[in-house]
């Protein structure tokens, strides 16, 4: 305890004898620092909004399908609606929203034109609070009631089809018997998404109103249910899982979007390339102000051995200045991390890149985010690589001999 | 019984390929108390011999004993344990460590002892008096002149109370003046404490006041004489 003063007490003197090289160093770690936390907050909050809108679309975080409807979409691959058992689930405090769907591929045909699309039957009380489309609606409105048999569909395809709102447009489709299913719907909402593929790609009508068009009555095809966080499914698909059985698929949203759920896993990833690749220029500084802190203290440390310090004393006292540079560095960099993200809580505005933006799937706003695992993890890479790249020049100076480093020029 | 003994050291340098004596077979007795002072010219041998003394510096061969112990064959870490708790060393110049002041500098040693802060005060205080240095205690180094900053490191030597003070060349970069209050020093705190003092110096003023002079050309003892010191 003793040594650690000395060594403390030392090391903290011995920084500030040279202001210049000390602030310059301090000055490129706390850079470094910002710039890895303030990128990474960047690109996470670039990410997580990319998902969290993927998961809004309309999967949710957890699907319940019939085993197999997703390799083949067909009315007749269909569930009954969610029994006790599982509705003592979906009712449960770890489920935050849940809905269920008609959904099956259909044509839709105004006068002048036709598209294939997916026809979805919803609930409007249940669905709001699970996908975008009821809070998205920029002409009309959403759908009142399940029983509503109005059409909603999105604004490109409003162009495609050349049609408007309150005309009405031919929805066609295959009934159980594998017959063809077709009937009027009037348009009574048009909603917005961040890409025209939503917008040309889905309609929505009432979930009874679809049910009974498609004669499927009780019958669903959809399960989309939400938690808390997208990032910790783990458990509510495991409780799903347990109560719909193997009778049901049940299906996270990383499966449902594979891409999205790898570009998480890569995100963590490149985030750890991205700290060690910014380490690696500061530590190059680093490195530099501790050989030169040696080297300019040869026979200082020459003396300290001859009167007795040991070798282990002096190599900790070089560390220990490192550690000194580092933790200042760190804090300062968290500091400035911290008042520069802070001001962006509210969005950063990218609507003058917005059509490159919604190709991607990016939100045109971009919300910072600053995780206290991504802090701690920047700090943990500076701190661990910062005290090993010390190291060399900590052990030269321990293994002086006395008798030369005293003599030393 | 001898303070310090050393028997048939050797120590060759390399210069390149020129191969230079530093110790060529120097045995040599230093009772407790003993006030010696090594003497040699210019590459003579003395600085070599007090750094195998204080275990600074590893004979090629031979022995080297301090306090009926031997040390030549000691590891780094038991060498410095040995320097810490039974040799006070003062060397030519750059004799402090400039971050900390005269009162700390001289606690230094005791602190790496582990002794605690209110008995290092009250020994630093004391020495600091004897020394002749009371009010400069919160001084830096760079704040000092010469003589003073050889005070304090000779308060830093005897203060711990160590068997033995080595110095070499102690008076090097003094004037007049300050080196003879410097020997008036060394000679005061060796009948105080009993310590054993060896010089390593050419400086005439110095020999004045050892009470054995050992005389050294080539790496070799040339003549070991008992003096009358002061």
């Amino acid at each position: 305890m003793k040594m650690i003063a000395i060594v403390s007490r030392l090391a903290w003197r011995n920084l500030w004898r040279n202001h210049r090289r000390t602030l310059i160093m301090l000055v490129t770690i706390a850079v470094g620092i910002w710039a890895m936390i303030f990128m990474t907050a960047l690109m996470r909050g670039m990410v997580n909004e990319m998902v969290r809108d993927a998961v809004r679309v309309l999967p949710g975080h957890v699907q319940i399908h019939h085993p197999a409807y997703l390799d083949d979409p067909n009315i007749v691959n269909s569930i009954a609606a969610p029994d006790e058992k599982l509705l003592e689930v979906l009712n449960g405090p770890d489920i935050v929203a849940w809905t269920t769907r008609v959904r099956v591929p259909a044509v839709v045909s105004s006068a002048r034109e036709s598209r294939s699309v997916t026809f979805l039957g919803v609930d409007p009380a249940t669905e709001a609070a699970v996908s975008f489309v009821a809070g998205d609606i920029v002409q009309g409105g959403f759908l009142e009631n399940g029983d509503d048999d109005g059409i909603i569909v999105g604004r490109k395809l409003l162009e495609t089809l050349e049609t408007d709102m309150g005309k009405r447009v031919v929805i066609m489709t295959q009934d159980p018997d594998n017959e063809i299913a077709d009937r009027g719907f009037r348009i009574t909402g048009v909603f917005d998404a961040n890409t025209d593929a939503l917008e040309e790609g889905y309609v929505f009508t009432g979930v009874k109103a679809a049910q009974g068009f498609l004669g499927i009555p009780d019958r669903i095809h959809e399960v989309a249910i939400v938690g808390s966080d997208f990032r910790q499914i783990d458990g509510i698909y495991k409780a799903i899982a347990d109560a719909t059985g193997p009778d049901f698929s049940v299906l996270s949203w990383t499966e449902l979007n594979r891409y999205l759920g790898t570009l998480l896993g890569v995100m963590d990833g490149f985030v750890l390339i991205w700290f060690v690749v910014v380490f690696l220029a500061l530590s190059f500084g680093l490195v530099n102000t501790l050989v030169m802190a040696v080297f300019e203290r040869v026979r200082e440390i020459g003396l300290m051995l001859a009167l007795g310090v040991k070798p282990m004393i002096i190599l900790s006292q070089i560390i220990a200045e490192s550690l000194w540079l580092l933790g200042i560095g760190a804090l300062t960099g968290n500091l400035i991390a911290w008042l520069t993200i802070r001001p962006l809580r509210e969005g950063i505005d990218l609507s003058s890149y917005a059509d490159g933006m919604e190709m991607f799937g990016y939100s045109t706003t971009l919300y910072p985010e600053m995780t206290m695992g991504d802090v701690v993890t920047a700090n943990l890479v500076v701190l661990s690589l910062g005290i090993i790249a010390s190291l060399s020049p900590a052990i030269r100076a321990s293994r002086y001999q006395p008798v030369e480093a005293l003599t030393k020029v | 019984m001898s303070d310090i003994q050393c028997v048939d050291l050797c120590r060759t340098f390399y210069q390149g390929d020129t191969a230079v004596t530093g110790l060529d077979h120097v045995s040599i007795d230093i009772k407790k108390g003993e006030f010696v002072c090594l003497v040699a010219p210019s590459g003579g041998g003395k600085t070599t011999l007090l750094n195998a003394i204080g275990g600074l510096d590893k004979p090629d061969a031979g022995e080297v004993w301090i306090a009926g112990k031997r040390i030549d064959n000691l590891g780094k870490s038991a060498l410095a344990e040995m320097r810490l708790n039974n040799i006070g060393f003062v060397f030519q110049a750059y004799n402090l460590i400039p971050v900390l002041t005269a009162r700390e500098n001289i606690e230094f040693v005791m602190e790496v002892q582990g002794i605690p802060a209110a008995d290092r005060h009250i020994r630093s205080a004391a020495i600091l008096a004897e020394v002749g240095l009371e009010g400069l205690e919160d001084r830096r180094p760079a704040k000092m002149s010469g003589g003073q900053q050889q005070r304090v490191a000779v308060a830093r030597a005897i203060v711990a109370e160590p068997e033995i003070v080595l110095a070499d060349e102690p008076t090097a970069n003094l004037d007049s003046s300050s080196a003879e209050q410097l020997m008036d020093l060394f000679v005061a705190l060796n009948k105080k404490h009993n310590t054993t003092f060896v010089i390593a110096t050419h400086d005439q003023r110095v020999m004045e006041y050892a009470r054995r002079i050992v005389k050294m050309l080539d790496g070799r003892i040339d003549q070991d004489i008992p003096q009358v010191g002061r």
